[in-house]
């Protein structure tokens, strides 16, 4: 090999490797697990899944875009009430129902997006509040109410059997694979994304925006494609939930699953995918086990969890789990 | 013709009290946001624990709402610097997104906490007698209530411009707002002004919060319920601006009120519309200086 | 007689009653090596941050190759050809060296929005980064984030930074700041190894560096213009060494 391939190599190997990895296997490989030998937990595992979807999506934009967005949930809702609608109104198929769920998702960050990403720190953070918050007291509106339910919200739909072939059994067990098939997709997606020039392109605008400015780049117009992606996949979780629960509430629109997605987030740790993952799971099945003892004392846990993780693990599970890599190589090249 | 003009000045007087009240619980948040520049959201955490102490006073039946209130404030002023000088310091310098997640673990903690001891009913402190009539003239009604909201808001907000303008902590505020680096380079204490800055607004947000609870009742979710409005006063008042703070309240509780009365079909959506337009249109701030 | 590569004129700047740059005038041409000193306080920053569009003037005209770009958006000017670098490093710090070169290449190709593929397989951007890292001599640091570089190497990336650019026009704005003696020698080598066509507009307080540097220097005290002219000039005129010696009063 040539000089000039050695230093191609070595400028290639400067930049970090974002491709999938056998590694990625593990989460699915452990659904399938799930399946077979827990059979009773696969409306549980199915939560999980959905929950999984949605901090994908949210770390898409915040861990990778540095978009601090407290204001999520409207995609999730947004496409919650769009499935909901679809299956209702026009077309039972769910695959069908997932894509416009995404078509809503994506437009609702096309238009709110170049409006609100133009700004930066607290202001961002309240215009996505706002956002959000002026959504959901539409779908409560008086107005609203003949399409949207009020509080009562969307209910009384069904869904085709999938691909034709898999009805939505009471057991759950369609809704399982499908969710799954839905987490890989978003798994896929979020990788191709991460992995790109454009992806490389984000990190670099979530680090210091004016450098971007000043090579050229325009900030915002990367920033909108971001959320606009981010928002589909946010927006297909909702249509998840909205197709495997039949039920459409006030409550795909409220704060609380931003917040919550934000805890699965600092949990498992931001910028990762991965982090996504381990969060949601860990937060999905410890609700539900506290939900079912005292779900107001569940509450304490996880703001305990918030402040101290804040001070003692920023970074999360991932972010520990790096450390110790990174400590034991350190330990490994000096023995 | 007199009817309208009836419904319109009580409208106005429900409007500008709620501003008034509005004003009060975000004063503290705007002089916070505008020197620290943490995103503080349990702001209106310590407006519910004002308001839950004051309730529990008046409750066992040795105090009055005007006995209760000055204790309870105390009391959230020093729960306030308590947290100042432990987890707020943690993440002074994490950066914005730490803030808000440790801010928003504090809320839930508030709210855990409000169900734990009071249990999730609405809770409003009773009022002193001469507070709960309703003057009539004429064809216009006109609740005690509100006049004294309105008339102990204008009070404070005096007061406080007063200090801000005429005392030496005042211009070290200011200083520290405008310029925190240099404010430390002429000798300005800037964590000690830190410390009392945040405790004094606390205790403005629990007054807020106990004087308001006919308006804004008490219960568990209150903390995270009235957060988003107050954030809209702060931005659109423009951080750390007291007189942006007062009129952006106003405003905000003036077309809040008019228009979930004439716009039925909106409801609150009106408010949040009418956010994002004048966010939009100025980022800073409507109200902010230039 | 052909255009200038950047001219300013006129430029004036207030924040309220306060006059930071007052009718500054400036021109340079293609491939000059131009400093522009001046005491602290100057307003030195604030016009590269006018030139780079950053900030927006009051008052007075920019013009790049003789086109007028007092109104265009910081983002079309890099487009143009001017780039600049920060008196505080402003590189990427969670990124690689790699990475944050790979970015500027990325930029001038247009690749930024692609959304499939991968960065490694794309030839541009990593041919480009290894020619200029080893141009430069940084190959080594490909790999390090630059978080974790001394603050030297840090300004060294950056200078590789915006040459990954190919700039026309060049704003430096104190990039020996900071710097050990030994790497504001690497620092001089690199700068006077630039391609002779690109202009270099350099702002300094290292007197030694502008005078190996630059051919002409233009002196700027309290926001104008106070004398410009060639190096020897520059180092004769009795008022310069006043204003840095402090004989002069200020208001």
């Amino acid at each position: 090999m040539s000089a000039a391939d050695d230093r191609l190599d070595a400028a290639r190997n400067g930049f970090t490797r974002h491709r999938l990895s056998w590694l990625d296997a593990l989460p699915f490989l452990f659904a399938v697990v799930v399946y077979f030998g827990a059979n009773r937990y696969l409306p549980l595992g199915t939560q999980v899944m959905i929950q999984i979807t949605f901090a994908l999506s949210l770390d898409l934009a915040l861990g990778y875009g540095g978009i601090d967005s407290l204001g999520h949930v409207v995609f999730f809702g947004m496409g919650a009430y769009a499935a909901g609608l679809f299956a209702m109104h026009v077309s039972p198929d769910p695959v069908l129902g997932l894509a416009i769920a995404a078509c809503v998702g994506a437009l609702t960050g096309l238009l709110t997006g170049p409006l609100v990403l133009r700004t930066r720190g607290l202001t961002l953070v309240m215009l996505t509040l706002a956002v959000a918050t002026m959504v959901q007291q539409l779908a409560n509106a008086n107005a609203m109410k003949p399409i949207t339910g009020g509080a009562d919200g969307l209910f009384g739909y069904h869904l085709s059997p999938l691909l034709g072939l898999f009805t939505f059994d009471l057991a759950g067990e369609t809704a399982y694979w499908y969710s799954l098939a839905v987490v890989a997709f978003t798994f896929f997606v979020c990788k191709i994304v991460v992995n790109s020039p454009f992806g490389l392109a984000i990190r670099g605008i979530r680090d210091n925006p004016v450098r971007m400015r000043m090579l050229g780049v325009h900030v915002t117009s990367r920033l909108v494609t971001l959320y606009c992606i981010s928002g589909a996949l946010a927006a297909i979780a909702g249509a998840l939930s909205a197709q495997v629960t039949t039920l459409v509430g006030l409550d795909s629109l409220a704060f609380l699953l931003s917040g919550n997605a934000l805890v699965m987030l600092i949990l498992g740790g931001t910028g990762s995918l991965y982090g996504a993952i381990i969060g949601a799971t860990i937060f999905v099945v410890l609700s539900d086990r506290a939900a079912a003892i005292d779900p107001f004392n569940w509450l304490f846990a996880i703001g305990f969890l918030l402040i101290f993780a804040v001070r003692f693990a920023p970074q999360g599970i991932v972010g520990l789990i790096v450390d110790w890599w990174r400590r034991f190589e350190g330990w490994r090249s000096r023995a | 013709m007199l009817k309208l003009a009836a419904t319109v000045v009580a409208l106005l007087v429900d409007g500008v009290a709620y501003g008034m009240i509005l004003f009060l619980m975000s004063v503290g948040l705007t002089i916070t946001l505008g020197v620290m520049r943490i995103a503080n959201l349990a702001h209106c955490a310590f407006a519910m624990v004002g308001g839950y102490i004051a309730f529990a006073l008046v409750s066992s039946e040795h105090f009055t709402l005007f006995t209760a209130l000055p204790i309870a404030a105390a009391a959230t002023m020093v729960l306030g610097a308590a947290l100042e000088r432990s987890v707020y310091r943690w993440v002074y310098t994490t950066g914005q997104l730490g803030q808000i997640l440790m801010t928003i673990g504090l809320v839930f903690v508030a709210v855990a906490a409000a169900n734990l001891f009071f249990g999730s009913n609405l809770n409003a402190i009773p009022l002193p007698g001469w507070m709960s009539q309703t003057w009539v003239y004429g064809a216009i009604a006109f609740s005690a209530y509100r006049a004294f909201i309105i008339a102990a808001s204008i009070l404070i907000a005096g007061v406080l411009w007063l200090i801000l303008e005429f005392t030496d902590f005042g211009a070290q505020l200011r200083a520290a707002v405008d310029n925190p680096r240099m404010a430390r380079c002429v000798g300005i204490d800037v964590p000690w002004v830190f410390s009392i800055t945040f405790a004094v607004g606390c205790g403005l947000a629990a007054a807020a919060g106990i004087l308001g609870t006919q308006i804004m009742p008490l219960e568990p979710w209150y903390a995270l319920e009235y957060l988003v409005p107050i954030l809209m006063v702060v931005a659109v008042g423009g951080l750390g601006s007291l007189k942006g703070s007062f009129y952006s309240a106003l405003v905000l509780g003036l077309v809040d009120t008019f228009g979930r009365y004439y716009v039925p079909a909106a409801g609150a959506f009106v408010i949040y519309f009418a956010v994002l337009v004048l966010l939009l249109w100025r980022p800073q701030g409507v109200f902010a200086r230039a | 007689m052909s255009e200038p590569a950047l001219s300013i004129a006129g430029i004036s700047k207030n924040f309220g009653g306060l006059r930071v740059a007052r009718s500054i005038s400036l021109s340079l041409e293609t491939g000059a090596r131009h400093a522009l000193i001046g005491p602290n306080g100057a307003g030195k920053t604030t016009l590269v941050n006018i030139m780079s569009g950053l900030l927006q003037p009051s008052a007075g005209t920019i013009h790049l190759a003789g086109a007028d770009i007092t109104h265009v958006s910081p983002e079309r000017r890099v487009a143009l050809g001017l780039a600049r670098t920060f008196q505080i490093s402003s590189l990427f710090p969670t990124l690689t060296v790699a990475e944050n070169v790979g970015l500027a290449f990325e930029a001038r190709f247009g690749l930024d929005r692609k959304l499939w593929g991968s960065v490694r397989k794309s030839a541009s951007v990593v041919d480009g980064a290894a020619a200029l890292l080893h141009s430069l001599g940084l190959l080594d640091l490909a790999g390090k984030r630059v978080a974790d570089l001394p603050y030297g190497q840090r300004r060294l990336v950056e200078i590789a930074l915006v040459l990954a650019l190919e700039p026309k026009i060049l704003l430096l704005d104190e990039p020996a700041a900071g710097l050990a003696a030994a790497d504001r020698g690497a620092l001089l080598d690199l700068l006077l190894k630039l391609p002779a066509a690109l202009t270099i507009l350099v702002i300094e307080h290292d007197m030694s560096l502008v005078f190996r540097l630059a051919q002409r220097i233009t002196v700027l005290v309290e926001g104008a213009v106070m004398t410009e002219g060639t190096v020897a000039e520059i180092r004769a005129d009795p008022r310069v060494r006043d204003v840095y010696l402090g004989t002069r009063t200020h208001g």
